[in-house]
C-alpha cells in the first residue's frame, strides 16, 4: 500500500466503516437509542420537560389571562379559587398565568449560561487535552483558581458587582460553569487521545484537525453533552436563586425565582400559593437530572449486555 | 508523607493569589471608581476625593492590590463604608454564625448519607436501594431555599412546633435556642446527604465486586469485620467529597440564610451586595475562598495519609 492511500485510509476509516452494509451489530447511537426506548424514566422525564416546555412557550394557549395585569380585588386568592385554579399572587395576578409564563425567563437563564459554557469550555477542555504542553497546564492551573469558590458564591459575586439583570446573571453563571466544564472535557480528551486507534491515526500521518474532527470529537462529544445536560438541573436552581436573592431577573417580569421570593412575603397568607414557583423549580432541575442519568447509562458501553 | 505534604501546600500559594486578584478583580469588572457609585450625586468633588484617598481609591490600580493584599495578610480589611465600623469583627462573628449551622448540618448530612449509602449498596437492587435511590435523587435536585420555605410553611405557619427565623436571643435558655437551628441545619443537611449518599453507594458496590472482598470471607471473617475492610477502602474519596461539601456549606449557604434570616457570612455578603459596601464584600468572597482552598488541601493530605497511593 503506497503512502497515499494509507493516508487516505486513515482518516477516512471512522466514518466510514458506520456504513458498512455487512456489518452486522448495530452502531453505536443505534444501541444507545435502543437502551433509551427501553427506559420508562428517561422517557416519562423527557415527556415532563416537553410538557413544561409547551406550557412556557405555547403560555398564550394555556392561559387567556395576562400575566402582567392583576386585579387587586382578588389579590392572594388560594388554590381553587373560582377562574384562578393555582390562585393568584400579591397583585393579583393569575398564577397559573405567571407559572407558564415566568418559565420561559426561568428556563432562558438557566439553559444559555450552559451552552455559553459548552462552547467556551469545551473548546478550553479539547484543547487543553490535545495540545497539552504549557498552553494546557496554563488553561487548567487558571481554572484551579476558579474551583477554590464554592460555585454560588462566585455567581452571587460576580452578579453582585456587575448589577442585578437577567444579562449580567447569565454571564455570572457562564463564568461559574466554565471550569467544571474544561475540566470534564480535559479528562475525556486525554483518555480519548491515547486510544490506539487516535494513535494509529496520528502515526500514519492524518492532520491535527483532521484527528480532531474525526476521531477526538466523535469520542468526547458525548460524555461532555451528558454533563452539560446535568449541568442545566444545576443551573435552573442557581439562576433561580439568584433572582430570588433579587440580583437575576427584575420586577414585574415573571420568572420562577423572583415570584418565589414575592410569595415568600405572603407565606402566612397563602401558605400552600407561595410554595408553587418552587415546585415547578424543583420539576424542572429533577427531571433535568433524570434524564441525564438515563442518557448517561444508555451511553455507557460497559453497562450493556 | 511530609514531601507530599509540603509539596502540595506550596502549590497552594498560586491559588491563593490567583484568589486574591480574583476577588480584588471582581470589583473592578465594572468601569468607574466604586466611591463614584457610592457617593450622592449632589457631593462635592473635594469630598469625593476625599472618600477616595480616605479608602486608597485614588492610587493606580496595582499598587491598590499590593496594599489590599499586605494588609489582608495582617488581617486588617478596613472599614465598612456602610458603617465604618471594623470589616474584620462584623466577619468573625457572622462567620462564627454560619459555622455553627454548617457543623451541625455536616454532621447530620454525612452521618445520614454514609449509613443510607452503606445500606443500599448492601441491599443491591433490593427495595432500600431504590428508596434511597430516589431519595438522593430528589436531594440533590432540591433547590434548598425552596425546601427552607417548605420547611417553614410545614413547622412554623401551619403548626406552631419551630421557629421561622432568626437566631434567638442570647437570654433565652439552651434549649430553646436550639430550636431555632433545627429548620436550617435540616435544610443544609438535604444536599450533603444525597451527594454523599451517591458515592458512598457507588463506592461501596465497586469494593464489593473486587476480589479482597470475596478472599476475606473466604478467609472466614465475619460480616462486620468485612465491613470494616470496606469501610477503610472506601474512605479516601468520600472524605475527599465531605471536604468538599463541607466548604460549600460554609460558602453556599447565602440563599437559606437569607430565607431564615440568619446571622452568618451569607447573610453579610447579601447586605454587603445591596449596600455596596466594596471593603466587606472583598473581605467575605476572600475569607470564604481561602477556607474552601485551604479545606480542599487538608482533605489531600488527609487522603494521603490514609492511602499511600494518593503520595504521587
Amino acid at each position: 500500500m503506497s503512502h497515499a492511500t494509507m493516508d487516505e485510509f486513515a482518516t477516512r476509516a471512522l466514518p466510514e466503516a458506520v456504513e458498512l452494509p455487512a456489518a452486522p451489530a448495530p452502531g453505536y447511537w443505534k444501541s444507545v437509542g435502543q437502551r433509551l426506548s427501553r427506559d420508562p424514566v428517561t422517557i416519562a422525564v423527557t415527556l415532563v420537560l416537553f410538557g413544561i416546555l409547551f406550557i412556557t412557550l405555547g403560555a398564550p394557549l394555556v392561559t387567556g389571562y395576562d400575566p402582567y395585569v392583576g386585579n387587586v380585588l382578588t389579590r392572594l386568592k388560594p388554590i381553587g379559587a373560582a377562574g384562578h385554579w393555582l390562585g393568584t399572587d400579591e397583585t393579583g395576578r393569575d398564577l397559573w398565568t405567571r407559572l407558564c409564563y415566568g418559565g420561559r425567563l426561568s428556563l432562558l437563564a438557566a439553559v444559555l449560561p450552559v451552552s455559553i459554557s459548552l462552547v467556551v469550555g469545551g473548546f478550553l477542555g479539547i484543547l487543553a487535552g490535545y495540545a497539552g504542553g504549557i498552553a494546557g497546564t496554563l488553561i487548567m492551573r487558571t481554572m484551579d483558581v476558579f474551583y477554590a469558590f464554592p460555585s454560588i458564591l462566585l455567581a452571587i459575586a460576580i452578579c453582585g458587582m456587575l448589577g442585578n439583570g437577567l444579562t449580567n446573571s447569565i454571564l455570572a453563571l457562564a463564568v461559574v460553569f466554565i471550569p467544571p466544564m474544561v475540566r470534564v472535557s480535559e479528562t475525556v480528551t486525554t483518555q480519548a487521545r491515547h486510544l490506539d486507534f487516535v494513535e494509529a491515526a496520528r502515526a500514519s500521518g492524518t492532520t491535527t484537525l483532521q484527528v480532531i474532527r474525526y476521531h477526538v470529537l466523535a469520542n468526547v462529544l458525548g460524555p461532555i453533552l451528558v454533563y452539560a445536560t446535568s449541568l442545566i438541573s444545576v443551573s435552573i436552581i442557581l439562576s433561580a436563586g439568584l433572582s430570588f436573592l433579587g440580583l437575576g431577573v427584575t420586577p414585574p417580569q415573571a420568572e420562577w425565582g423572583l415570584m418565589l421570593n414575592s410569595l415568600r412575603q405572603a407565606i402566612y397568607v397563602q401558605p400552600y400559593v407561595a410554595a408553587l414557583p418552587g415546585l415547578m423549580i424543583f420539576i424542572t432541575s429533577m427531571c433535568f437530572n433524570l434524564m441525564s442519568d438515563g442518557f448517561r447509562s444508555a451511553m455507557d458501553v460497559r453497562l450493556s449486555k | 508523607m511530609l514531601v507530599f505534604a509540603v509539596r502540595r501546600l506550596l502549590q497552594a500559594i498560586p491559588i491563593l493569589l490567583g484568589v486574591s486578584l480574583v476577588v480584588f478583580g471582581l470589583v473592578h469588572i465594572v468601569p468607574g471608581n466604586p466611591i463614584d457609585m457610592l457617593m450622592p450625586p449632589e457631593a462635592s468633588p473635594e469630598v469625593i476625593a476625599q472618600m477616595k484617598a480616605a479608602f486608597g481609591f485614588d492610587k493606580p490600580l496595582y499598587m491598590q492590590y499590593l496594599l489590599w493584599l499586605l494588609r489582608a495578610l495582617h488581617g486588617d480589611f478596613g472599614v465598612s463604608v456602610f458603617n465604618a465600623s471594623p470589616v474584620w469583627g462584623q466577619l468573625m462573628t457572622a462567620l462564627g454564625n454560619t459555622f455553627v449551622l454548617a457543623i451541625f448540618a455536616a454532621l447530620l448530612g454525612f452521618s445520614m448519607g454514609v449509613l443510607c449509602g452503606m445500606v443500599a449498596a448492601l441491599h443491591h437492587g433490593r427495595w432500600p436501594d431504590k428508596l434511597f435511590s430516589a431519595i438522593a435523587t430528589t436531594g440533590v435536585s432540591l433547590p434548598h431555599y425552596w425546601c427552607a420555605i417548605v420547611l417553614v410553611l410545614a413547622c412554623a405557619v401551619l403548626h406552631d412546633w419551630l421557629p421561622a427565623q432568626g437566631m434567638g436571643d442570647d437570654s433565652l435558655p439552651l434549649y430553646e435556642r436550639l430550636q431555632y437551628l433545627v429548620l436550617p441545619v435540616v435544610t443544609l443537611s438535604l444536599i450533603p446527604m444525597g451527594v454523599i449518599g451517591r458515592l458512598v453507594r457507588a463506592t461501596v458496590l465497586e469494593i464489593l465486586g473486587q476480589d479482597f472482598v470475596g478472599a476475606l470471607s473466604a478467609k472466614g471473617l465475619t460480616r462486620w469485620p468485612v465491613i470494616r475492610h470496606i469501610c477503610k477502602n472506601a474512605a479516601p474519596p468520600v472524605l475527599a467529597l465531605m471536604g468538599l461539601q463541607f466548604g460549600y456549606l460554609l460558602g453556599g449557604s447565602i440563599l437559606v440564610e437569607t430565607v431564615f434570616n440568619w446571622p452568618g457570612s451569607g447573610n453579610l455578603l447579601n447586605l454587603a451586595i445591596f449596600r455596596r459596601d466594596i471593603p466587606v464584600l472583598q473581605a467575605t468572597i476572600l475569607v470564604l475562598a481561602t477556607f474552601f482552598a485551604l479545606l480542599n488541601l487538608l482533605v489531600d493530605i488527609a487522603q494521603a495519609a490514609i492511602d499511600p497511593r494518593m503520595r504521587r
